[in-house]
């Protein structure tokens, strides 16, 4: 294992979270929350940002304590650590951000069930060193970030025709409140896929014939 | 789990496993406690100011509360305690004159409960402001009835006698009468109906014009 986290470059293993493994349009994971409270732009980054402090704390602690921690009972383990750090989000939320912790509400709590913390634990952290382990989660949790931010603003820009509650269009746009609503959540998020794909794909074709020239 | 190193030359005991959880669980509820501690100030703090900003918003023209406590017979002066369902806050204009009440009520929402406060002026029977405390109505529907200032506006001079019933948006004629908000029926007659409850049990709890518990001097702004 050693050596094979000395041939791993700590800013690819950050970079692979944002792109190439994106957790929401590579992997899917933790979809309960993105189509949850991405209704608008700020719930959105604000629930991204409680994700991430969950996420890079858990890993930074499992990754830690990887030595102590009997293999057996591992899962309960990680389980009770990421639900401590979701409780001090959570409260920390409440008494800073009480406007915020209303919209988001029943969601907070819900990180604790996100598989995407869970699964970088299980596949990631428990295995690697505390250097990658956080820049992993470092990675993972900006690449959520980023997507809840995509779907969020997207959402709000045309269910309600405002970003972060500044109207854009003026008085005569009728809002698609359907994009607010859960359907519009599918649907975005099924575009948005499809755009990363489709993004994906064509840059897998641009460089298939750079290599074809060369 | 095929990628791990072989099996480790021991298996650890099964006391070595309850130990490792119960230890983790131990310090997990010390710092849950901590944080709970550490928050507790200022959340009490941010919900009471919340409060306090929802029953000026619910009472034109009041610049001074207090909170008074129901006690089974009659209205009293709160001097401490927890708030429950029987707490009540009075409003006051300069001169110290009784502008109104406001008014807790809640109940089951199209998801689950909305809690409102309301400014009540029984001499008159009157509704005179309406501010929604809790709720987690379908947003971009039912959210509007707080976020939409015209279905906020209805509540602002509205007789309770008879009861107040919704109409259809638009066609409210009458002083007892709400515009229901369009997309969201079942939220808008929810807080009707919590407004309606809400009069109903308090109005023969409050005491009767010319009885009005009277503003403690060092009343709080």
């Amino acid at each position: 294992m050693a050596t094979l986290s000395n041939k791993m470059n700590a800013y690819d293993e950050m970079l692979k979270g944002i792109w190439r493994d994106n957790p929401v349009f590579v992997q899917v994971l933790g979809m309960c929350p993105m189509l949850a409270v991405t209704n608008s732009a700020v719930n959105a980054i604000a629930m991204g940002l409680a994700t991430f402090f969950v996420l890079v704390s858990s890993s930074f602690l499992v990754s830690g304590m990887k030595a102590i921690i009997p293999k057996q009972v591992r899962i309960s383990i990680y389980v009770i650590i990421i639900a401590t750090f979701v409780t001090v989000a959570d409260y920390t939320l409440l008494a800073l951000f009480p406007a915020v912790h209303k919209e988001l509400g029943a969601f907070i709590p819900l990180i604790v069930a996100n598989c995407m913390i869970l699964g970088r634990q299980e596949a990631f952290a428990s295995k690697h060193s505390v250097k990658f382990a956080v820049m992993d989660a470092v990675g993972m949790a900006g690449g959520f970030l980023l997507a809840m931010f995509a779907l969020g603003s997207v959402r709000e820009i045309l269910g309600e025709g405002k970003l972060f509650g500044i109207s854009l269009f003026g008085e005569n746009f009728e809002p698609w409140v359907i994009m607010i609503l859960p359907p519009g959540g599918f649907i975005t998020l099924g575009l948005l896929l499809l755009l990363f794909n489709w993004v994906g794909e064509r840059r897998k074709q641009f460089l298939a014939q750079v290599a074809a020239v060369d | 789990m095929s990628s791990r190193s072989p099996t480790p030359p021991q298996e650890p005991t099964p006391s070595r496993l309850v130990g490792s959880l119960a230890v983790a669980g131990f310090l997990s509820g010390l710092i849950i406690i901590g944080i709970y501690v550490a928050t507790l100030d200022t959340i009490t703090e941010n919900k009471a100011r919340e409060l306090r900003e929802a029953v000026f918003r619910v009472l034109p023209e009041v610049t001074q509360m207090q909170k008074l406590q129901y006690d089974g017979e009659r209205v009293v002066l709160k001097e401490n305690g927890k708030d429950d369902e029987n707490t009540l806050y009075a409003g006051y204009d300069d001169k110290g004159n009784l502008a109104g009440y406001a008014l807790a009520s809640d109940g089951p929402g199209f998801q689950d409960t909305i809690r409102v406060l309301f400014g009540y002026q029984p001499a008159n029977n009157k509704v005179v402001g309406m501010w929604v405390l809790e709720s987690r109505e379908t947003p971009g529907l039912g959210d509007k009835i707080y976020k939409d200032a015209a279905f906020v506006t209805n509540f602002d001079n509205l007789s309770t006698e008879p009861p107040i019933v919704t109409v259809k948006r638009g066609t409210r004629s009458r002083a007892n009468e709400v515009d229901a908000i369009t997309g969201a029926t079942i939220s808008s007659k929810a807080v009707v109906r919590i407004i309606n409850q809400g009069v109903e049990k308090w109005h023969q709890r409050l005491p009767l014009p010319g009885n009005e518990p009277q503003l403690k001097s060092e009343g709080r702004t």
